[in-house]
């Protein structure tokens, strides 16, 4: 269990994160206004929330590579500004951007990191093979990254964030741009260090993500934290399934709502489609479905999903996502 | 607290900062040889201009009392480095578009490593490039007058010319994080400084007003006593203002560069 985290486990108060009243502006850009929460140490929390919503600014400050302006973090009891030192030998980082040298093999990316975190020539090139093999790299680890698929970069990324055996790890979208094995393979790794004793902080876009590995979840928009819960409690309060029902016009659309808000449910329209939200259960879609029948248009199609991050806005503020326009302008191409 | 590993503070700051220096420099040294299209324009370019000056322009270019070719070089010298600090400055900014410096201010590594082992990899650039422009001088008729230990001293004064003014490609690198726009910037301050110097001509051919501004600017100071060396002659005086120069940039430039990185993280 104890594969990639072989450190001293640190005491169970020791390992948290404490964030407080967090504000950062870029120029007259806000990104954060007031970002508050806590990591329980060994446990794995969600950062979710859209584009801009200042997940990055929010990892990026707890790991010390950018100062808050106003508010405190504490990461392991260490102060992310007073103490940046003590912070920096406890987290390990795996950015947004996969942050890899193109130029530099697997091993030698992972050698790198390993050295510049500290942990002697010798065992930094030990610890870049046990990565790469945890990592599924092993056969690749001497090609060069620039030969490398987008997801084993993503890969080779997150093990440098590994190098040291950080107690707290920090994720930003650890999984955007992987395979559904792929994203598994990391979703199984997590679990294994979360077992070993890992604090993670993961940023994701998918509330799926979140529901598969997160005992807690933090939403944000537009700077400002705006639900706190486990993802049980969201999705009790979301509905754990989303049908969506496409009509031929407007009209009938709206006439299927009428028909479905008198049956005791609560469908959202949008143009000619309607949503659903319900507990889930094919009981319910067979419902949804009986309602409709001889009372309304039939709908020309019938989708059953799992409910979407905006799903989740939807329900906890009944407005989409905030996203200011020219907010996602500055994004990099995904590496 | 006391379970938590501390790794940092088992070495000294200084043992830290030199160790982390050597794995940065190594990892920008794999960089420029494993894209080696940098390492030839870095130096083709120069041999460029050996090959024009010495054949298509010099036979215009009387300078009294001196071979073309043996005043050409040191200028040529000065040139080649110059010109490859404009790779400092690309390389560097291409690096924090890139990520890779937000890991780097992550790890528990020496800050000032991440700028040192930029210099120092450099270093080792001008090493290698003026190393092949003097066999290419060499190829093209050059001689040192005053031997091995004349010419050995002015590549000695060419690198450490250029290690000072790598920290102005990498405050300038710094200040506009963005690989095109420190080729832009680059580029003009370098032909400015080269082609207002006594680099290929004499300063006595330029009207007035340049000849004033190029006869005080580093890279004359440091053709000046390359020449002297080279050619013999009093060189004391020269091989002073061009250490001079040196010294203040680097105390001014890499000051510079310490500020513009401690900003990025604000
Ligand atoms: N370096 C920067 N300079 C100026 N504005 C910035 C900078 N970085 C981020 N921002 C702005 O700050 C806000 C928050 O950005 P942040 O990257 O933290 O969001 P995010 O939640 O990670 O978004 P995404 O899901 O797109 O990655 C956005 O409005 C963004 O445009
Ligand atoms: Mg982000």
């Amino acid at each position: 269990m104890d594969e990639y985290y072989q450190g001293e486990v640190p005491g169970v108060s020791d390992a948290g994160i404490e964030v407080s009243g967090l504000a950062k502006a870029y120029g007259k850009v806000v990104a954060l206004e007031s970002v508050s929460f806590t990591v329980a140490a060994g446990t794995v929390c969600g950062l979710l929330g859209p584009n801009g919503s200042g997940k990055t600014t929010t990892v990026s400050i707890l790991s010390t590579a950018l100062r808050p302006d106003e508010g405190s973090a504490r990461v392991c009891g260490f102060d992310v500004v007073a103490d940046a030192a003590a912070v920096r030998s406890v987290v390990g980082l795996a950015g947004q951007f996969a942050a890899v040298d193109a130029n530099l093999s697997g091993r030698e990316n992972l050698a790198l990191i390993g050295r510049l975190s500290r942990l002697g020539r010798r065992s930094a090139r030990e610890r870049a093979g046990e990565l790469l093999e945890g990592f599924g790299l092993t056969e690749a680890a001497d090609r060069l990254v620039r030969t490398y698929s987008g997801g084993m970069r993503r890969r080779l990324d997150v093990a440098a964030a590994l190098a040291h055996r950080p107690p707290v790890l920090f994720m930003d979208e650890p999984t955007a741009g992987l395979d559904p094995e792929s994203r598994f393979a990391l979703w199984e790794i997590l679990r294994q260090l979360v077992a070993g004793g890992t604090t993670v902080l993961l940023t994701t876009q998918y509330l799926e993500e979140a529901d598969a590995l997160a005992d807690q979840v933090v939403i944000i928009d537009a700077g400002r934290v705006v639900e706190v819960g486990t993802p049980t409690a969201l999705k009790a309060r979301v509905g754990a399934v989303v049908f969506s029902l496409g009509f031929t016009d407007d009209d009938a659309a709206a006439q299927a709502a009428g028909v479905l808000a008198g049956a005791g449910h609560r469908p959202e329209r949008d143009g000619t489609a309607l949503r659903v939200r319900a507990a889930g259960g094919s009981a319910a879609l067979v419902g949804v479905l009986r309602a409709l029948e001889g009372s309304a248009p039939e709908p020309t199609s019938v989708g059953v999903r799992e409910p979407s991050l905006d799903d989740v806005f939807l329900a906890l503020t009944g407005k989409a996502p905030v996203t200011p326009a020219g907010r996602d302008e500055r994004k990099r191409g995904a590496a | 607290m006391s379970t938590i590993p501390i790794t940092a503070g088992r070495q000294s700051r200084l043992a830290m900062a030199v160790a982390d220096t050597v794995s940065v420099a190594g990892r920008n040294l794999a960089n420029l040889w494993r894209t080696p299209q940098a390492l030839i324009f870095a130096t083709i370019q120069p041999v460029m201009f050996v090959l024009l000056f010495r054949y298509a322009f010099g036979g215009a270019i009387h300078v009294p009392g001196v071979a073309y070719v043996d005043y050409l070089m040191p200028g040529i010298f000065a040139q080649s480095v110059a010109f490859g600090g404009i790779g400092t400055a690309v390389g560097l900014s291409a690096d924090m578009a890139s990520g890779i410096f937000t890991r780097f201010r992550t790890l528990p590594m020496s800050r000032v490593a991440v700028l040192t082992g930029r210099t120092a990899a450099d270093l080792v650039r001008n090493l290698v490039v003026v190393a092949v422009m003097t066999g290419v001088g060499y190829a093209v008729g050059f001689r040192a007058h005053t031997g091995a230990a004349g010419l050995l001293g002015a590549l000695g004064l060419v690198a450490v010319f250029a290690y000072a003014a790598s920290w102005g490609f990498v405050a300038l690198g710094l200040a506009v994080s963005d690989p095109e726009a420190a080729q832009g910037a680059g580029v003009p301050v370098v032909f400015v400084l080269v082609f207002s110097s006594a680099a290929f001509v004499p300063l006595s051919t330029m009207p007035g007003w340049l000849q004033a501004f190029g006869a005080h600017q580093p890279v004359t100071a440091l053709v000046d006593a390359e020449r002297a060396l080279i050619a013999g002659g009093p060189a004391a005086g020269h091989v002073l203002a061009c250490l001079a120069w040196s010294a203040g940039m680097l105390v001014v430039f890499a000051g510079l560069a310490t500020r513009a990185y401690r900003r990025i993280s604000r």
